[in-house]
């Protein structure tokens, strides 16, 4: 497992729970560190014996979670580069979705050893898509459920999104664009606000 | 012949120019526009709104544009902020227009920048955008891997000071003292060094036991840091034996009140538990002044050596090295 979807997690409870709920996490887990180094790659463990740690020290279902955790990485100030990153996938949160096909290569061109599981976007009719995830990391669904909601807010449209399941080694998840301009988004610029993240 | 139309070229080429048989513009795509500060390109001539960088041609008149057709182009507007281009230009059919497309090649990022451009004004199969996405991240991992680098010059510098460090008493360590000596002669400067024993240390430690041996080598190195000065650096070098280089201090005189005060000091009674510790101290010490070139190993045996007279004549007082006598004048007594 890549540092940086530890580093996603503990950050992610760090800045929604504090320090000291990591620190329980971290004990509670058993794991032989108290943070992940962002470019070290990890036992495939690791992480998920986090998560339900997380899940055991919150008491709460590790499918919420990780949907919160999808939010927390478009919505949270701390957060703003990968939103920044997302937004390069398309200028309207269609275009994004469709973009979604590509997600996995866009990450490895930036992070060459960052392995995503494969999307497949469908649109079976105007409104009404699918999104499929192929030998995901169990879960994964739920963090794209969390991450699309946050971004369809980000972009101002209005969508439905339900988590299908899991069937074999695929997640479906089920999105239904309900209006594209439900409200003002976020502005974006590509120029960025010149600061470094 | 097919042709295409205008908003057909706009679409394909967002940066193209036409230029018309005299050599003005005649119409150009939608993003370039958006370049042109005082409005519109359309109407200037080419050369008056971008310089040719390379290949350089100083009169721009078409016969000469036009044999540049094929050719790799480097571009730059004339008005700020300068914008660079790549470009290639063709000929028209029919008539003696040309074609110019542009790209923004390796300073994209300042021209997105510059000119605020967004998705809208680059064609889906311009890869500006990639490159955009690409730069944002590399400026992230930039800053994660800068990060790491301050994380691990922290654990260093922690792992060096305790490397240097004698944990018992703060004090710095043998490591630490050979460093600083060697420092001190290649420095070239004046300094004494004194080898300090502390005397009855071990019967605390038989009869007391090691809680009493080591709030003993505590208070010890507490006294011997109080009785120095910031410059002075005194470091624990073994169980109950310590140096102390005096940087600067090389008058006789100030070195034996020094030695003195310090075993007097040393001399007081340590409470341990409600109990009164008493020790005393051995002092040989010597002088930097005293050789052609000083030599580390030559100074702390001559050190040791006054420490061994010391402690054949009684201990409990402080000597220097003497090189005629190799030791045998008493400066101070402190019984």
């Amino acid at each position: 497992m890549h540092g940086l979807i530890g580093r996603a997690i503990q950050n992610f409870v760090h800045d929604t729970y504090g320090p000291e709920t990591w620190l329980q996490i971290v004990g509670v887990a058993a794991v032989p560190m108290t943070e992940f180094e962002p470019l070290k790659i990890y036992s495939d463990d690791v992480a998920d014996k986090v998560l339900d740690a997380v899940a055991l020290c919150l008491e709460r279902p590790r499918e919420e979670i990780l949907e919160d955790m999808g939010l927390y990485l478009v919505a949270h100030p701390n957060c703003a580069t990968v939103r920044r990153l997302l937004r390069f996938g398309g200028d309207t949160f269609l275009h994004f979705l469709h973009s979604l096909n590509e997600l996995p290569d866009r990450v490895r061109l930036a992070v060459s050893d960052l392995d995503l599981p494969e999307l497949d976007l469908r649109e079976h009719y105007a409104g009404n898509l699918t999104l499929t995830v192929f030998d995901g990391p169990h879960g994964f669904g739920h963090v794209l459920v969390g991450l699309l909601r946050a971004m369809a807010d980000d972009f101002g449209a209005l969508v439905m999104l339900e988590h299908m399941g899991r069937n074999q080694s695929a997640e479906t998840l089920q999105v239904q664009l309900l209006e594209v301009d439900y409200a003002q988004g976020r502005a974006f610029q590509f120029a960025g606000d010149g600061t470094a993240p | 012949m097919t042709r295409f139309s205008q908003a057909a070229l706009d679409a394909l080429m967002p940066m193209h120019v036409v230029i018309g048989p005299t050599g003005h513009i005649v119409s150009a795509g939608p993003t370039i526009s958006r370049l042109c500060a005082q409005g519109n390109f359309v109407g200037r001539r080419l050369a008056e709104v971008f310089e040719l960088r390379k290949p350089q041609v100083h009169d721009a008149r078409m016969d000469s544009l036009r044999a540049l057709a094929g050719e790799r182009l480097l571009l730059q507007l004339r008005q700020a902020p300068r914008t660079q281009f790549k470009g290639i230009l063709v000929p028209a059919v029919g008539d003696a227009s040309l074609l110019l497309n542009l790209s923004f090649g390796i300073g994209a990022m300042a021209a997105v920048q510059d000119h605020d451009l967004n998705n809208a004004d680059f064609a889906p199969t311009d890869l500006t955008i990639e490159m955009l996405y690409l730069h944002e991240a590399k400026r992230v991992l930039d800053g994660e891997f800068r990060r790491v680098n301050a994380r691990l010059e922290s654990s260093r510098d922690k792992a060096h000071f305790q490397a240097m460090t004698d944990a018992l008493t703060g004090l710095r360590n043998r490591r630490a003292m050979e460093a600083e000596l060697a420092l001190a002669i290649e420095a070239r400067t004046h300094f004494s060094l004194f080898q300090v024993d502390l005397d009855l240390f071990k019967q605390i430690n038989d009869t007391l036991g090691h809680a009493a041996g080591d709030r003993v080598l505590e208070v010890a190195a507490k006294r011997m840091l109080a009785n120095t000065r910031d410059v002075d650096i005194v470091t624990r070098v073994g169980g109950d034996e310590f140096v102390i280089l005096g940087i600067g201090l090389i008058e006789r005189d100030r070195l034996a009140k020094f030695a003195t005060e310090l075993i007097s000091d040393l001399e007081r009674p340590i409470d341990f538990e409600g109990q009164d510790c008493h020790i005393s101290a051995s002092i040989g010490f010597t002088i930097s002044t005293i050789y052609k070139s000083p030599d580390a190993d030559q100074m702390m045996a001559d050190a040791d050596a006054a420490l061994y007279a010391v402690k054949r004549a009684g201990r409990g007082h402080a000597l220097v090295f003497d090189p005629k006598q190799h030791g045998a004048d008493i400066v101070t007594a402190a019984e």
